[in-house]
């Protein structure tokens, strides 16, 4: 299907068909990835051997194997997963006897959250940063940003967030080490998680700005009067943004799938942290919904980003 | 002369300072426009056409680009002296204002027409107000010759033609009613009715309200049908200028000779289109002699060692050149 309206008023229909068929295609991304899931996480060994003490009879384990359905062929186990997962039942914890996907889903608001408050931190240092170093290229500020940005791309966030909790923590007694309750104790883990990729969206937004302040429009706008203030932040900025959402979209994506190492320094609920505690104790069924959530949010974010090229640049509004 | 001279350009030097060295993109150019009429830039590209153009607006590149000497009176002030602020509150958009050479890119894209148009009405402080600026909007708009302009005012670039475009450009550039603007290629990447179309509208304009314009172009056809005064310029220097019919009909210079003899007429089969032959000068380290001397017919050993001073063959004529005179077309 290839719409070309041209006319507000053919725009509903436009998006329509492509959100139905990049839905479609989210869809087969989350299935695909399910699938995967399913089968690496038990290539890491056999849960009963972490269920059961070492001296249990080969009676109890065989039972204990059967009820859990664990005698049935890889493929033959997925199916039955697969079924039940799409009414809802992802199964319970080998571990804590409680529902999987209620476990994880505890735990998604706190990531989404140091994720959101992450990428807010990227964003209000890149795009400054790139902005202030296109306009005044080869400046000092130019060159302290660059720096700023490449330090936070050279440490392992780990080490950030160790270092800001050496700093803020424990010097200088300001901030809270770990835990969750306030706006402040998610002030460290969105700083170790979000400084990562503030050099690569600078850089972005940095060489769109010199592009888009080169251009003839800007010049013509400088032709016409105006200050230099509004054609920065007004019409050139809406130009360079749109390279800059791009990634934004990708990068958002990986904090939420990437935080369980930042989640573990800083003792935050999130569900990379619960994910990755569920791998070492073979805890697959809420490692398949950890791992199938984190991709529909993936895939969710992409989505997300791909319509909002829409609200930026008219040209995609129309053309799609 | 009972006309106002409206600008004047004396003596002005623009260099342009890259890392292979210092290009003296514009090297003493003296020019001037009187109310209501269009002069037009002649020359081939990287002449210091467009480097003169940027000059009088003070648009040249920030890093590079700088004026050294010289100066530009507009209604009697002198745009090199004055702040940058001030040039861009007072001056750019409101009393001298410029058409670029790309309409396609011209427009920024991602705002709607009404917005761009409106906004030279609000830096000026001409309308204040969403609704006064659109109606201000609507009424240019209307002047340029937009159809339904009240609807196409929420449109996007992209949504007009070519020919429309350049129209919505040309109304940016003339909302504030400059007092001169100057066009720099404005028709070339429009095709021959679009034109036409526009220098209609150019000469409505000027009719109207005394504007004066430069006119900068390659085309000498285009340039014919417009102006009234045609400057020639050859590697940053001014080396004719004369009114139309003395310039199309009396060219003193060999290289104004030159560029009329390439235009192509029609019905012409016999040859090859006439191209001159050779290269313009760096504009890094020129000769000393004229800048044209290296392709010149006439060349003698007093073209390579002094530059020709200005000679007026006739009143307002004026060649810069140690043999002037009628050429043999070739």
């Amino acid at each position: 299907m290839r719409p070309s309206g041209t006319f507000p008023r053919e725009w509903g229909k436009v998006v329509t068909g492509y959100f139905l068929r990049r839905v479609l295609q989210g869809l087969i991304s989350i299935v695909g990835a399910s699938i995967v899931i399913f089968f690496i996480s038990r290539l890491s060994g056999d849960p009963i051997v972490l269920l059961l003490p070492t001296e249990a009879p080969p009676a109890l384990i065989e039972q204990v194997r059967q009820e859990m359905g664990l005698n049935e062929p890889v493929w033959k186990q997925y199916l039955i997963f697969a079924g039940k997962a799409l009414g809802g039942d992802f199964g319970k914890s080998y571990r804590w006897q409680a529902p999987a996907l209620e476990l994880v889903l505890d735990r998604l608001p706190a990531t989404i959250g140091l994720a959101l408050a992450a990428l807010a931190f990227s964003i209000l240092l890149a795009v400054p940063f790139g902005v202030l170093s296109a306009v005044y290229r080869g400046s000092l500020i130019d060159t302290l940003g660059k720096g700023f940005a490449m330090l936070g791309q050279a440490m392992p966030n780990f080490w950030v967030g160790l270092l800001l909790v050496l700093i803020f923590a424990i010097h200088l007694d300001v901030l809270p080490a770990y835990g969750t309750g306030s706006a402040a104790h998610v002030l460290m883990p969105a700083i170790a998680l979000g400084w990562y990729p503030v050099a690569a969206q600078t850089r972005i937004v940095r060489s769109a700005m010199l592009d888009v302040l080169d251009s003839d429009y800007i010049r013509m706008g400088r032709a016409v009067g105006a200050s230099e203030r509004v054609l920065v932040w007004k019409y050139a900025l809406r130009n360079a943004a749109i390279p800059l959402v791009t990634i934004l979209g990708v990068y958002f994506a990986a904090m939420l799938g990437g935080a369980f190492v930042v989640e573990t320094v800083f003792a935050w609920p999130g569900v990379g942290r619960t994910v990755v505690e569920a791998v070492f104790s073979r805890d697959f069924p809420v490692v398949q919904v950890g791992v199938l959530l984190t991709s529909i949010l993936f895939v969710t974010s992409n989505l997300l980003v791909d319509l909002s090229y829409g609200f930026i640049d008219p040209r995609i509004r129309y053309d799609r | 002369m009972s006309r106002q001279a409206l600008l004047r350009v004396e003596n002005l030097r623009t260099h342009l300072f890259l890392k292979r060295g210092v290009l003296k993109a514009v090297d003493g150019v003296s020019l001037h426009v009187d109310e209501g009429e269009t002069l037009g830039l002649v020359g081939e590209s990287g002449s210091g056409k467009s480097m003169t153009s940027l000059s009088i607006m003070r648009l040249l590149p920030k890093q590079s680009g700088r004026i050294v000497d010289g100066n530009v009176w507009l209604d009697g002030t002198d745009l090199t002296s004055l702040p940058e602020d001030e040039m861009a509150r007072d001056w750019r958009g409101r009393r001298v204002s410029m058409v670029s050479q790309d309409p396609m890119t011209s427009l920024n894209p991602v705002f709607t027409v009404g917005d761009q148009v409106g906004a030279p009405f609000r830096y000026h402080k001409l309308a204040q107000g969403a609704r006064a600026v659109r109606d201000a909007v609507v009424k240019v708009l209307s002047r340029v010759r937009i159809p339904s302009p009240e609807k196409r005012l929420d449109n996007y670039p992209h949504q007009f033609s070519g020919g429309m475009r350049q129209r919505v450009v040309s109304a940016m550039a003339i909302a504030c009613a400059p007092r001169l603007l100057i066009a720099d290629e404005p028709t070339s990447n429009l095709d021959v009715t679009i034109q036409v179309q526009m220098i209609e509208l150019f000469r409505e304009l000027q009719r109207d309200s005394g504007l004066g314009i430069i006119l900068i172009t390659h085309d000498l056809g285009v340039a014919a049908s417009i102006c009234d005064r045609i400057a020639v310029m050859y590697a940053g220097r001014i080396v004719e200028v004369g009114d139309v019919r003395t310039m199309y009909r009396a060219a003193a210079h060999p290289y104004t000779q030159a560029l009329l003899n390439s235009i192509p007429h029609l019905g012409q089969r016999k040859r090859r289109l006439y191209a001159i032959a050779g290269q313009p000068p760096s504009l890094i380290d020129p000769p000393v002699g004229c800048r044209f001397a290296p392709r010149c017919p006439r060349r003698t050993a007093k073209c390579d060692a002094d530059y020709p001073p200005q000679v007026e063959l006739a009143p307002g004529h004026v060649t810069a050149c140690w043999h002037p005179g009628p050429g043999a077309v070739a």
